[in-house]
């Protein structure tokens, strides 16, 4: 029999009910984010959440089969991070897994067991937390598995739990010399009503690991040297259409006129749908579909509706900075330490400057894409598509179709890449597919040109940044503001998530304080603006650009008072030790005083949600065409406990060559409204013979583990241009630092 | 009319439109997937496979062209991912989201074939064909001296 009941997570807002039978809410869960009575069907619990998976379900994490394979289910979606591979590798620690014997399976999109806590219990994987958000409950999910399997063996052999101990999927009983795997118990095993209590002290000590901090080869990458990884641009399914999208050129504009002559003559077109925000193509093959969408370009009219009409990124920057510098101007409190608005004033000497940033495309190397089948009544839909919430990847189609979120079923696919443009709230490249496949009343595939990928990207938001220093007569930096006219990130991407933080706009705003710096009176302000643009999270999110200012700033005050950046930063970081950990260190591996011809260094240190990190760049500048090289890169880590070290080290790296492009080349321009550039000739990013020789090293430690997928983003553009200056002595502020701009800078 | 071709040593034959992209008759009638669409315009190699030995963007090679040709994609390049780029791939741990790297294997098995010995330097410049939005690039050069070493 199968009872229902609704499940209210601790951040309980009604969207977030959901139905779970009975049979789905079992041990495990309840470390999470809720507690419920379990039923009396023990011996198939579990079994309803994931057809993938096979043996007995231990918890709606763990299944073992009798043949000793242990099933891990992995909540977060693989982007080339390596959650899928972490996440579990957490749960067998504790589980006293034998690794080789763990198969990873997606988990099922049912918020309440496997949401994010991070992320107020939602599916959904971005800011590089999810090792962060999900190591304390996993590590308990897999300790109750591995105490459920002791108990079942105890009972078996006859012996007190208290003389059992485990060694890899082995329950062994010292005294008597007897053993039973994981897969013999699996056979028998009882579950328990209540998942057994497991004390934080029971937990392993960080010495007693076995996997964690080891590094053992991520599940996914075998697939991904022989082509048999599946992403969801590979999915084909029976009697499947291809689909392509012209979209409004401006954001929030529909389509008025649709003249469809040119684009339904095309070989292999079946239909030509408008759509509430674009006119889409329906065709036999994918180059039918592309080729008819082309056709379309000059053939469509659109409403002028859309705040971004008219507006130019040139401009608008220009407006941004006055605004930004203008104290008249009214701004909204973003974060404040001690008295800044009685101190500064009182500053014996005042020091201010000004920066800004471009936006900029998340250019992951799979163009959007999603399939859905919609059935022929509508009233359920079946969707492959990479996501980076399968939260989200559910409720959005469910609201389009009018349908309960339990009709979506999804298959979360591998996603070339993601960066933080696949977890907007009306995910619109799978809204493409549903509306396609509705129509069409087939299975339609949707792709997204390149073309498509830019012209509607969603951007990290151009800012402006203005900061003023206070010093005491001493010299001493007492006092902090930061002013940052920026275009809004949140109410655009993810207004419920904008509304449930109290309307912090954070994507836009994190980082503009001087964080893990002794500066005793600090405000940091956003000057809200709504340009139309639009925006997106992106790598790095706000602290690339913020970071980008404040640690350029530091630089240009350290200069100003003639001490050392390293040395300044060290004297204001005097009460941090991991920070001062990770500068003495890169400065180290830099061999930071040394006198270097024809180059210069730069460095620049960050916490970014708790990681530090700080970085050194050495470069060089051609003069003439205002080329600017970076050579070497050092960059020192300390996220906590590094779960995957070796996996830290290549997000690193990934972060660096991430944050080299955002400096140097990468740059979306807007006129009228319009992005201007196309493809990977006007949107440049790094290639092999760009980037430099990468020195990463990773300082562990016991603390609770923090994020590395992205944290070296933001250091790479102060590094360049505190680099520039000690090199040139003149001061680059606007990134990227194209050649043009660097040219100017020179004189 | 049917063009014939081989693919992976296997005869292989279409009557797509003659403009049609080689890549869109591999992936999608042929359901290889391993090479994939990344731009469409030969600028990011996520395409790259073999043509009659040398590497080429399938993307931007029209299904016209390919009478009587022989195409190998990552699929054909060993049975069991034996090729020695793919096992140093494996021990270099170099693919993250992994959607480059096919393309990154085949332009590197092409510079591999014709310098089996290649420099620091002329890895770097071949291999800048190729975008890796991962920046996975310190390691494919690993990679790719790993498997020169030991093939």
């Amino acid at each position: 029999m199968t009872q229902h009941m609704t499940i209210e997570s601790l951040n309980a807002r009604s969207s977030r009910r959901q139905v779970l039978s009975r049979r789905q809410v079992m041990i495990g869960a309840a470390g999470l984010t809720f507690a419920v009575a379990l039923g009396a069907n023990r011996r198939a619990a579990g079994a309803a959440l994931a057809g993938e998976r096979g043996g007995k379900a231990l918890s709606p994490w763990v299944s073992i089969a009798t043949d000793g394979t242990i099933t891990i289910m992995s909540p977060a979606t693989e982007m080339g991070q390596g959650s899928m591979t972490s996440l579990p590798l957490i749960v067998a620690e504790e589980l006293d897994a034998d690794w080789s014997k763990v198969r990873v399976v997606p988990a099922p999109p049912i918020d309440a067991i496997y949401g994010n806590p991070g992320f107020q219990g939602m599916m959904y994987t971005a800011g590089s937390n999810a090792v962060t958000s999900y190591y304390r409950p996993l590590r308990v999910f897999g300790a109750q598995v591995r105490r459920v399997l002791m108990e079942n063996a105890g009972k078996k052999l006859g012996v007190p739990l208290e003389e059992l101990s485990t060694e890899p999927s082995a329950v062994v009983h010292v005294k008597s010399g007897r053993k039973l795997s994981y897969g013999e118990i699996a056979a028998f095993a009882e579950v328990p009503d209540k998942a057994p209590e497991v004390k934080p002290e029971a937990l392993k000590k960080p010495s007693e690991f076995r996997l964690i901090g080891k590094d053992v080869p991520r599940v996914e990458v075998p697939g991904k040297v022989n082509g048999s990884a599946r992403y969801s641009i590979d999915v084909q399914v029976p009697n499947m259409l291809y689909g392509a999208v012209l979209r409004a050129p401006v954001e929030g504009s529909v389509p008025d006129k649709i003249d469809d002559t040119k684009a339904k003559v095309i070989a292999g077109a079946v239909r030509i749908v408008r759509l509430p925000y674009g006119v889409g193509v329906l065709a036999e093959t994918p180059w039918a579909a592309f080729e008819a969408r082309q056709a379309l370009t000059q053939s469509v009219t659109w409403s002028r509706t859309g705040t971004a009409w008219g507006f130019d990124s040139d401009k608008g920057m220009e407006r941004f900075a006055a605004d930004a510098k203008d104290l008249a101007r009214g701004a909204t409190e973003w974060s404040k330490v001690g008295d800044p608005r009685g101190e500064m004033p009182k500053a014996s000497s005042v020091f201010e400057a000004e920066y800004r940033c471009d936006y900029a495309y998340h250019a992951q190397m799979e163009p959007l894409n999603a399939i859905a089948s919609v059935s022929p009544s509508g009233d359920s839909v079946e969707i492959w598509a990479g996501t980076q919430s399968q939260s989200i990847a559910c409720e959005a189609p469910a609201k389009v179709l009018g349908i309960a979120r339990d009709k979506v079923k999804l298959h979360d696919m591998l996603m070339g890449g993601g960066f933080g443009r696949r977890g907007n709230r009306d995910v619109d490249f799978i809204i493409d597919a549903v509306l396609l496949s509705k129509e069409a009343g087939r299975p339609v595939k949707v792709m997204w040109t390149r073309e498509d990928d830019v012209h509607s990207g969603r951007f990290r938001p151009i800012s402006a940044h203005y900061l003023k220093a206070g010093f005491d007569p001493s010299g001493k930096l007492t006092a902090w503001h930061h002013r940052i006219a920026v275009d809004r990130v949140g109410p655009y991407m993810d207004p419920v998530r904008y509304q449930m933080s109290g309307g912090k706009d954070f994507i836009a705003m994190l980082g503009g304080e001087p964080r893990g710096y002794d500066v005793p009176h600090q405000l940091v302000e956003q000057l809200y603006r709504d340009t139309g643009v639009r925006t997106n999270p992106l790598r790095g999110i706000s602290f690339t650009a913020n970071k980008f200012a404040t640690e350029t700033f530091i630089d240009e005050i350290a200069l100003k008072r003639g001490i050392d950046p390293v040395k300044f930063r060290l004297e204001l970081l005097k009460n941090t030790p991991r920070a001062s950990k990770v500068v003495e260190r890169v400065a180290e591996m830099a061999n930071w005083g040394k006198k270097r011809d024809g180059r210069g260094v730069g460095v620049a240190y960050i916490d970014y949600s708790g990681s530090q990190v700080a970085g050194i760049a050495e470069v060089s500048v051609d003069r003439a065409n205002g080329q600017i090289r970076v050579h070497d890169f050092w960059c020192t880590i300390d996220c906590g406990v590094a779960v995957q070290p070796d996996n830290v080290v290549a997000q690193t790296e990934s972060s660096i060559v991430y944050g080299l492009g955002m400096s140097l080349t990468e740059r979306i321009s807007v006129k009228n409204g319009a992005v201007e550039q196309s493809n990977f000739y006007d949107y440049r990013v790094p290639r092999m013979n760009e980037v430099p020789a990468m020195h990463i090293e990773v300082i562990a430690t016991d603390n609770h583990p923090t994020g590395a997928g992205q944290m070296a983003t933001p250091l790479i553009a102060p590094a360049i241009s505190n680099a520039v200056m000690q090199l040139a002595g003149v001061r680059l502020r606007h990134t990227p630092f194209t050649p043009e701009r660097v040219k100017v800078a020179l004189g | 009319m049917a063009i014939n071709f081989t693919v992976n040593g296997k005869a292989a034959s279409t009557d797509a439109p003659p403009t049609t992209p080689l890549l869109w008759v591999i992936r999608e009638d042929l359901k290889l997937t391993g090479t994939k669409f990344g731009c469409g315009t030969g600028l990011c190699g996520a395409c790259m496979v073999h043509i009659d030995g040398r590497r080429a963007f399938s993307c931007q090679t029209q299904i016209s062209e390919m009478a009587g040709k022989s195409v190998t994609t990552i699929e054909g390049l060993s049975a069991d991912s034996s090729h020695p780029l793919q096992k140093a791939w494996l021990a270099e741990q170099v693919p993250q989201c992994g959607y480059c790297q096919s393309g990154q294997i085949m332009s590197a098995a092409d510079l591999l074939k014709h310098n089996p010995k290649p420099t620091r330097d002329q890895i770097v410049e071949h291999m800048s064909a190729n975008i890796c939005r991962c920046g996975t690039y310190q390691r494919i050069v690993r990679a790719v001296e790993r498997a020169a070493r030991e093939a």
